[in-house]
């Protein structure tokens, strides 16, 4: 891949990344993340 | 005292760990971190319910925004993930992961050391498919929600940093203990075991993180860069890789954690890792006439 086209792509992932964390904080899926860390995950330890 | 490259990046990994497990008191206490900082991610495989975690884990949070009522598809993490991937790509496991540090020290043991078939890399993106990303969501109870297959089924992390320390301070979990503890126990040891005589055994072999980070690898701003003017092809760096990456060959392999042990080991300093590409002593991987990075 040439200079401008990974610069380019990298511009492109980039924003649509941005994009897509104010998309996912704005429909509410940080307070899951929330819930989910701030509560012991017995799965995650092997005990659910 | 002169700070060698491994001596350098071993620092920053330490000082990643800290980061990641900031709250040391909680292992005494049998409780974890219950803040405002658990809405964001880690760049690294670290279990949240960890007692001394900062942030959630980003497998464990896309697992559990997947699984959740509300939606099939997370895209705060996924977002997070490849802003992440693209300025560093596989480097967080490098410098920034601390399941990769435990890595590396438990393969400080002596002992024979091998190198794992390549066909074996292969099995982390079987693992981001089936237990990430589908599981979760096609999997669920009455009420719509799925389990962390990951997390669940296959992930040391959260055995070691998670199980042992809160049943230590919480006798009473241990009444809890079924078969899945046992399944994630053998896992464990066979990943301990593997971490011993393999190189980053689990990075290479079942890592989802990694799988995601090294996908990304192929774009990402933080990269290896080659001086083919001073290149002698002597193979060192191929043979000091710990990833078994060949990094005049393949530079932007997404099995490379950019640990940079190449480019010390490199007798003609003809490569490096950085943000910026070397203009001025030869060409860079991503010049259009080095067809060797493309």
């Amino acid at each position: 891949m040439t200079g401008k086209k990974i610069t380019a792509v990298r511009t492109f992932v980039l924003a649509i990344s941005a994009a897509m964390i104010i998309e996912g904080a704005m429909r509410g899926e940080m307070a899951v993340v929330l819930h989910k860390a701030v509560n012991i995950c017995l799965e995650c330890i092997g005990l659910g | 005292m002169k700070l060698t490259q491994g001596i350098r990046r071993k620092l920053i990994q330490i000082a990643a760990f800290g980061f990641t497990n900031a709250h040391l008191t909680n292992f005494g206490k049998g409780k974890i971190y219950t803040g405002k900082w658990k809405n964001f991610c880690v760049p690294g495989v670290n279990c949240y319910s960890c007692p001394a975690a900062s942030a959630a884990c980003p497998i464990g949070a896309l697992q559990a925004v997947q699984g959740s009522m509300d939606f099939n598809l997370s895209f705060y993490v996924l977002g997070f993930l490849l802003a992440v991937g693209t300025i560093f790509g596989r480097a967080v496991c490098g410098f920034a992961c601390p399941f990769g540090l435990l890595q590396e020290l438990l393969n400080k043991i002596p002992s024979k050391k091998r190198r794992l078939p390549a066909w074996t890399k292969y099995i982390k993106y079987a693992v981001l498919a089936v237990f990430v990303m589908i599981l979760p969501v096609a999997i669920t109870d009455y009420m719509g929600i799925g389990k962390p297959a990951f997390c669940e089924f296959i992930c040391p992390a959260g055995l070691l940093e998670g199980a042992l320390p809160l049943m230590a301070a919480h006798p009473e979990l241990r009444s809890a203990i079924g078969p899945v503890f046992w399944i994630k126990v053998s896992v464990c040891g066979i990943v301990i075991l593997g971490s011993v005589i393999f190189h980053r055994f689990f990075c290479k072999v079942l890592c989802p993180l990694g799988a995601i980070y090294g996908l990304l690898n192929k774009i990402s701003f933080y990269r290896l860069h080659i001086s083919t003017d001073k290149c002698i092809h002597c193979g060192k760096c191929a043979r000091v890789c710990p990833m078994d990456v060949d990094p005049v060959r393949n530079p932007s392999s997404a099995e490379c954690i950019r640990c940079g042990a190449c480019a010390a080991a490199c007798p003609k300093a003809a490569l490096h890792l950085g943000f910026s590409d070397e203009k001025k002593d030869g060409l860079s991987c991503s010049s259009q006439s080095n067809r060797i990075c493309s």
